[in-house]
C-alpha cells in the first residue's frame, strides 16, 4: 500500500496524482492501480507520468467507475500500486520527436526527461490543454495544438525517432505518414488488461510477428510491427 | 502438527490451493511476485495440439462482481509447452497440472499422448514432469469443441473414455456449469475412470453494446467468472461431491480464505483460484495465511475435519 500525497483536478475530468515512495521506472512503463477491495474486479493500468526521488506521478482521465474512484482519493489515502510493468520506450540517441494526443501525453513527460538532447514535443488536445507547462523545460521545441490536427505541423524528415502515445487513430496516422521515411516510430498501445503481467492473454494484439501481449511485450511497439489492418478493439 | 496437505489421485498436494487454468499462465510471471513454491499446484493455460491465436475483438469486460472473458484458448501449443514452458516447470515444486483443450476427439487424444510420453520420459530421467491432466471439456470460447463436449453427458463420455485409454497420468475432467446435468456428467467421468473432477469452468454470458447495437464479443458469448458466480459454483460442487467418490477440485469466484473454507466444507478436496489472481497478484500467499489463521482460530489440525461436513 502506498500513500497519496495529492490528487488534484487539473482540467475538466483530468487528474494528477502524486504517490509517496521511491520508484525505479523505465520511461513508458505502467503500474496496475487499485484503490478498492473486490469491486471493480480488475486493477487499472496507468502510465508513469513522472518520477521524483520521493514520489511518483500519474495523470489520468475519468472515463468510468475505476477512474471515478481514483478521483475521490484524498491526501493521506492509500492506493495499491503493482509494477512497474511493460517494456517501456527504448532510449535512442538522434533527433527525437515526442507526439502525444489527449491523455496519451501522460507517459511522455518522464520520457522527455530521459534524453541527453532535448526532443521536440508535440501535444494535441481535442478541447482543452493541460500539464503543458511541465513539458517546457525538457523540450527543444514545444508545440501545442488544441482542436486541430497536431500532426499537420510536423516535418517528419527532421527526425530519426518518433515516440507517440494517444488515440489509436492518431498513432495509426503517424505510422502512415512516416511510411517509407527513414524514421523509426515507437507507439504505446492500450488494451484492456486483467493480470498486467503476461499470464492471461487478455491483452493480446495482432502484430506482423504474431500475437503479442501489450502488458509485457508492449505497451511500446515499433509502428512497422503493428498489424494496422486488423480492426482495433480495446 | 497442523497440516494442510491433501491427496488427490495418489498425488500429494502440500496444501489445497491450486491456481486455475488461464489465470496463472505457466506460473513464471507470478513467480516474480511471490514464492509460488508455497502453492499446492498449478493448472496451466489450456493447451491444444496446435498453437491457437485465440479470438479477435474485445477479450475482457467487467460485470458487477465478475468478469467476462473471450480469450479463445490462445496458447503456444503442446509442443512449444513441452519444449519451453516445461523448462521452468521442472524447477518448481507445486503439483503440475496440464489443462488440455481440443476441438475434436482426435486432438484431445493426440494431445494427451504427447503430454503423457513427455512425462514418462522425464520421470525415467528423474526429472520433474506433468503430474496430472485436466481435461477441459468446458471452454465456452471456442467455436467447435470446447463446451460442445461439456453439455451432453453421452457426448462427453466418448472424449473422456478415449483420453483415459491414452494416458497413464492421473486424469481430472473439468466440467462446465452449462452442462445439462452436472451431477450426471460427474458420475459419468467417474465411471469412465477419471481420478478427479474439477468444477466449475466459466458460465456462458453476454454483454451488449447498446450504441453499436452488437454483442461486445466477436464470438457473441463469453465466459463469466469471479465472485458473481461463487454461490452457484459452491452449490454445484456440493451436489457433485455428494454423488461421486473421486475427489473434487472446486472453484468459481473464490476471493478470500473464507471462500476456500466454504468450498472445502461443501466437499472439495482441492480448490482452484482463478479470477482472484487478477484482483490480487499475491493471492496464493494471502489465502494460505488466511486459511492458517482460520485453522488456528477454530483449533483445526487438518482440513479433513471440516471437509464435506455440510
Ligand atoms: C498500458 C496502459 C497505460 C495507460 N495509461 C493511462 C494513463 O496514464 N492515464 C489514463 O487516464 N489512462 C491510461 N490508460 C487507460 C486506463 O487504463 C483506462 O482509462 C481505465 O482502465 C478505465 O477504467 P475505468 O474503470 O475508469 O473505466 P471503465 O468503466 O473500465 O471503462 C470506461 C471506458 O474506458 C476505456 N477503457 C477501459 N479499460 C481500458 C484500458 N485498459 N485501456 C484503455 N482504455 C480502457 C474503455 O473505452 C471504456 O469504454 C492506460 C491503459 C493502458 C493499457
Ligand atoms: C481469463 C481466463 C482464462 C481462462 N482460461 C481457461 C483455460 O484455458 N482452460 C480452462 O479450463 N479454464 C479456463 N478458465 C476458467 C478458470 O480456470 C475457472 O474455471 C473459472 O474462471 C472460474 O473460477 P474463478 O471464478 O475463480 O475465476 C479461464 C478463466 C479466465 C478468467
Ligand atoms: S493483461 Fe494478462 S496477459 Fe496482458
Amino acid at each position: 500500500m502506498h500513500t497519496i500525497l495529492s490528487n488534484e483536478c487539473i482540467a475538466e475530468g483530468i487528474y494528477a496524482m502524486k504517490v509517496k515512495g521511491h520508484f525505479q521506472v523505465n520511461m513508458g512503463q505502467f503500474f496496475m492501480l487499485r484503490a478498492w477491495e473486490n469491486h471493480p474486479i480488475l486493477s487499472r493500468p496507468i502510465s508513469v507520468c513522472n518520477v521524483e526521488h520521493d514520489h511518483i506521478e500519474f495523470l489520468y482521465k475519468v472515463v468510468g467507475e475505476g477512474t471515478r474512484l481514483f478521483a475521490k482519493l484524498r491526501e493521506g489515502d492509500s492506493i495499491q500500486l503493482e509494477g512497474p510493468f511493460g517494456n517501456g520506450f527504448v532510449n535512442q540517441s538522434g533527433r527525437v520527436a515526442l507526439i502525444g494526443g489527449g491523455i496519451g501525453i501522460a507517459p511522455l513527460l518522464y520520457t522527455a526527461k530521459q534524453f541527453r538532447n532535448k526532443p521536440d514535443i508535440f501535444l494535441g488536445f481535442r478541447d482543452q490543454s493541460y500539464l503543458t507547462e511541465a513539458y517546457k523545460p525538457y523540450a527543444n521545441e514545444l508545440h501545442i495544438c488544441v482542436n486541430g490536427n497536431v500532426l499537420e505541423h510536423i516535418e517528419w524528415s527532421r527526425y530519426d525517432y518518433v515516440y507517440t502515445c494517444g488515440p489509436y487513430a492518431m498513432m495509426k496516422a503517424v505510422a502512415n505518414l512516416t511510411k517509407g521515411l527513414d524514421v523509426k516510430v515507437y507507439v504505446s498501445f492500450e488494451k484492456r488488461m486483467a493480470c498486467g503481467i503476461g499470464a492471461c492473454y487478455g491483452c493480446s494484439t495482432s502484430t506482423k510477428q504474431g500475437n503479442k501481449k501489450v502488458c509485457t511485450d508492449g505497451p511500446v511497439f515499433l509502428a512497422e510491427e503493428v498489424d494496422w489492418h486488423e480492426e482495433f478493439s480495446l | 502438527m497442523k497440516s494442510l496437505a491433501c491427496e488427490v489421485a495418489g498425488i500429494r498436494f502440500r496444501n489445497p490451493i491450486v491456481m486455475a487454468s488461464g489465470t496463472f499462465g505457466f506460473g513464471k510471471e507470478y513467480a516474480k511476485m511471490y514464492d509460488i513454491n508455497k502453492l499446492g499446484g498449478i493448472s496451466c493455460k489450456g493447451l491444444t495440439l496446435h498453437p491457437r491465436k485465440g479470438n479477435g475483438g474485445a477479450r475482457l469486460m467487467e460485470t458487477s462482481g465478475g468478469m467476462l472473458n473471450s480469450i479463445g484458448l490462445e496458447n503456444p501449443g503442446i509442443d512449444a509447452f513441452l519444449r519451453e514452458e516445461m523448462r521452468f516447470w521442472e524447477t518448481i515444486e507445486p503439483v503440475k497440472i496440464a489443462n488440455l483443450g481440443g476441438s475434436n476427439i482426435e486432438e484431445y487424444v493426440l494431445g494427451a499422448m504427447k503430454i503423457t510420453q513427455d512425462a514418462e520420459e522425464r520421470r525415467k530421467q528423474n526429472r520433474r514432469a506433468v503430474d496430472m491432466i485436466e481435461l477441459n471439456i468446458s471452454c465456452p470460447n471456442v467455436k467447435e469443441g470446447g463446451v460442445a463436449f461439456g453439455i451432453k453427458t453421452e457426448v462427453a463420455r466418448e472424449v473422456v473414455r478415449e483420453v483415459r485409454q491414452m494416458t497413464s497420468l492421473p486424469l481430472a475432467v473439468k466440467l462446465s456449469p452449462n452442462a445439462e446435468n452436472i451431477v450426471h456428467m460427474a458420475v459419468m467421468c467417474e465411471e469412465e475412470g477419471a481420478e478427479a473432477i474439477s468444477l466449475v469452468n466459466t458460465f456462458t454470458g453476454m454483454k451488449i453494446d447498446i450504441y453499436q447495437r452488437t454483442s461486445v464479443f466477436k464470438n457473441m458469448y463469453a465466459g463469466l467468472s469471479g465472485p458473481a458466480i461463487k454461490p452457484i459454483a459452491l452449490r454445484m460442487v456440493h451436489e457433485v461431491a455428494k454423488q461421486v467418490e473421486v475427489p473434487v477440485m472446486g472453484m468459481g469466484g473464490i476471493a478470500s480464505a473464507s471462500d476456500v473454507i466454504e468450498f472445502i466444507m461443501a466437499g472439495a478436496s482441492i480448490v482452484q483460484i482463478g479470477t482472484y489472481n487478477f484482483m490480487n497478484l499475491r493471492a496464493g500467499e494471502e489465502l494460505l495465511a488466511g486459511i492458517n489463521s482460520y485453522m488456528e482460530l477454530e483449533n483445526i489440525q487438518s482440513l479433513d475435519e471440516i471437509r464435506g461436513i455440510i
